[in-house]
């Protein structure tokens, strides 16, 4: 089921969680929403399963206008962050819910009810648990049981909101592993709302940064991670550091002396370059950006980390460098950029620190 | 055990000395026997101090009957109306965002707060012969005051906090998510509400039906004021424990009191055997 979403607005009371969105999801793709908390991320993938209705705009399920109907009949699979498995209910019975609950003529019968359930449960692989209630499973458990649960009903579009979030990171992997096969075995149209990048960048065909109720920039992980289209995407997607410049007749200036760039095309006035710490190498004098002193060395997993501070007013950039690097604390090295981008200075600056903050988060 | 190891050792941080351990449950087991056990040994001992034959003998006054008889009545319609009205009121409470909803858990409240004799007070006012709606009624020849309706009323009022409060704040913690889920897997309001929403309240509606019917039976000031004390007509069993004493007649009136009492025992007795039944789904409603 291909969805169309088309200019849609919701507000709560004056805080807009949703400012005119606009996007297509395409017939069998595994898309994530993906936004710090307050983007508007939840609300969008709520609209669209009709637990949320927007103050304007259009959601189309292929040429059928959504919004016209209630959530029980747009047929979607809808998993909660926190399960909301029924809780009275054994596992079996709740898959078997949706099913149940419908009218006489489309119910099947209870023989075919039970068949189906032992294929989901085999499919989520909790084979002989039918008989537990929810209290007596695991976490990572109960989320397969609730996506069990929304693909009973064959829906036209899976809908997922957080679903790994109240995980631990070691369960949460490998759930993110099994929801791709999954996924790639029953071919559903996927939505999925987090605010864990990495999550979206390994698990989704397509990613949707959402911002402040805005649609920042829709494409694949690597058009996200590579090509980031404004300050917020280079800011929340990955490490980067952004180095406040003016640019003059073509050149950014860095307190008043020239990055060695070449030319740019960004427009005369304040604006940030931005660069990853991976992309940062050390240089001789004849190749180097710019040039600075190295504050602290931090050993990071298979690199060293390393903070040099540039210009007059001791801007620090970040460097992941390989740790036979020869350099130590209090060192004037030359630095040159394997790949940066500068974008005019914002208003707002970009929120670095909101940004980490919901990555941590 | 190693040599430095203090000499004396608490079986964790959070224990008391045994002297501390010993004081604080004879405390606990002194005031529970003066004030709860010994007062209903009293009621027992009392109304069997002419032996058993009387005890039940006194069960053959017709007032007495019709007292048990008349109370029985009166929880029979208070306690269904007030299980309608606190599924509703907390229904509407936990589920739902409204203006004056704090409004509305404060006016729950208001019985528990307002003296019972002052609400019985205000359905005289309202209904009796001389009250504001007293002419109307003579004209169509409904009587409310000094009839079961009043008790009925007055019973009703006193005690509709009891499953509302039961409720409320287990749907609150409940939240919303499962009935959402039920409704996106295709079911209908009606059908979330008898298949989600009620059983996942269940033990905490029995538990407030139970309160709500021992208030019910045992309320005395509210019926005490609206009842006119007619006998064999309008004394519920308090009503009448009341008359009998002070018609110097002991046994009889322990003895309907001893009815009450064991109400009340009954009423602890199926509510420890549901959690010793149903303990592991009742934990289950609140933690999962």
């Amino acid at each position: 089921m291909e969805l169309k979403i088309r200019n849609l607005r919701k507000e709560y009371g004056a805080f807009p969680a949703l400012n005119g969105v606009s996007l297509d999801i395409r017939s069998g793709e595994l898309i994530a929403l993906l936004g710090p908390s307050g983007s508007g991320k939840t609300t969008l993938l709520r609209a669209i399963a009709g637990l949320e209705v927007p103050d304007g705009g259009q959601i189309l399920f292929g040429d059928v206008d959504a919004l016209g109907r209630r959530v029980q009949d747009r047929n979607v699979g809808f998993v909660f962050q926190h399960y909301a498995l029924f809780r009275h209910m054994k596992v079996f019975d709740n898959i078997a819910f949706g099913l149940r609950v419908r009218g006489r003529d489309r119910r099947p019968p209870e023989a075919h009810i039970r068949k189906r359930v032992l294929e989901l449960l085999d499919l989520v692989q909790l084979n002989g648990l039918e008989g537990r209630y929810p209290a007596q499973l695991s976490g990572g458990q109960r989320q397969r049981v609730a996506l069990a649960r929304a693909l009973a009903i064959e829906p036209k579009v899976l809908l997922l909101d957080e679903p790994f979030g109240a995980l631990d990171a070691q369960v949460r992997k490998e759930l993110r592993r099994w929801l791709r096969q999954i996924h790639d075995e029953t071919g559903h149209t996927t939505v999925f709302v987090t605010h864990d990048q990495e999550e979206a960048m390994e698990l989704a065909d397509r990613v949707a940064v959402l911002h402040k109720g805005d649609l920042q920039q829709v494409g694949s992980p690597d058009e996200i991670y590579d090509e980031p289209a404004n300050p917020f995407v280079y800011a929340f997607i990955g490490d980067s550091t952004a180095l406040p410049v003016t640019i003059e007749r073509g050149r950014a200036m860095l307190d008043g002396a020239p990055l060695v760039l070449g030319p740019v095309d960004a427009p005369e006035g304040a604006a940030r370059v931005h660069v990853r710490p991976q992309d940062v190498r050390l240089a001789d004098e004849s190749e180097s950006v710019v040039s600075g002193r190295v504050m602290t060395l931090r050993r990071s997993g298979q690199y060293r980390r390393v903070d040099i501070a540039v210009g007059e007013r001791h801007t620090r950039v970040e460097a992941l460098l390989p740790p036979e690097a020869e350099i130590a604390v209090g060192d004037q090295v030359g630095l040159a950029f394997r790949r940066f981008a500068i974008f005019p200075e914002e208003k707002e600056p970009p929120k670095l620190g909101l940004a980490r903050e919901a990555k941590a988060a | 055990m190693p040599a430095d190891a203090p000499a004396m050792r608490l079986d964790s941080p959070t224990a008391e000395s045994p002297a501390a351990r010993f004081a604080i449950t004879v405390i606990a087991i002194a005031f529970l026997g003066f004030f709860l056990i010994l007062p209903l040994y009293a009621v027992f001992a009392e109304a069997l101090r002419n032996g058993i034959a009387a005890y039940f003998e006194s069960f053959e006054d017709p007032d007495t009957i019709a007292a048990i008889q008349l109370t029985l009545l009166v929880a029979v319609i208070a306690v269904p109306l007030n299980i309608v009205f606190g599924l509703a009121a907390s229904w509407a409470i936990a589920k739902f965002e409204f203006k004056g909803k704090s409004f509305l858990i404060t006016l729950i409240d208001l019985p528990f707060s307002v003296s019972p004799v002052v609400s019985g007070m205000c359905y005289v006012l309202l209904f009796g012969a001389n009250g504001y709606l007293g002419p109307w009624l003579v004209k169509h020849d409904i009587q409310i005051i000094f009839a079961v309706p009043g008790l009925v009323l007055a019973t009703i009022f006193v005690t509709f906090p009891f499953v509302a409060r039961e409720l409320i704040p287990l749907m609150q913690e409940q939240g919303t998510s499962e009935e959402e889920a039920a409704l996106s897997l295709g079911a209908g309001g009606w059908r979330t509400f008898w298949s989600v929403t009620l059983p996942n309240v269940r033990w905490a509606l029995l538990y407030g039906v139970l309160l709500c019917n021992a208030r019910a039976m045992g309320e005395f000031g509210a019926v005490s004021v609206v009842s006119g004390h007619l006998r064999g007509l309008t004394n519920t069993i308090p009503l009448q424990v009341e008359i009998l004493y002070n018609d110097y007649n002991f046994v009889a009136a322990f003895a309907a009191a001893s009815v009450l009492a064991g109400l009340g025992l009954v009423t602890l007795a199926i509510k420890s055997g549901l959690e010793w039944r149903y303990g592991d789904q009742i934990s289950a409603a609140h933690r999962h």
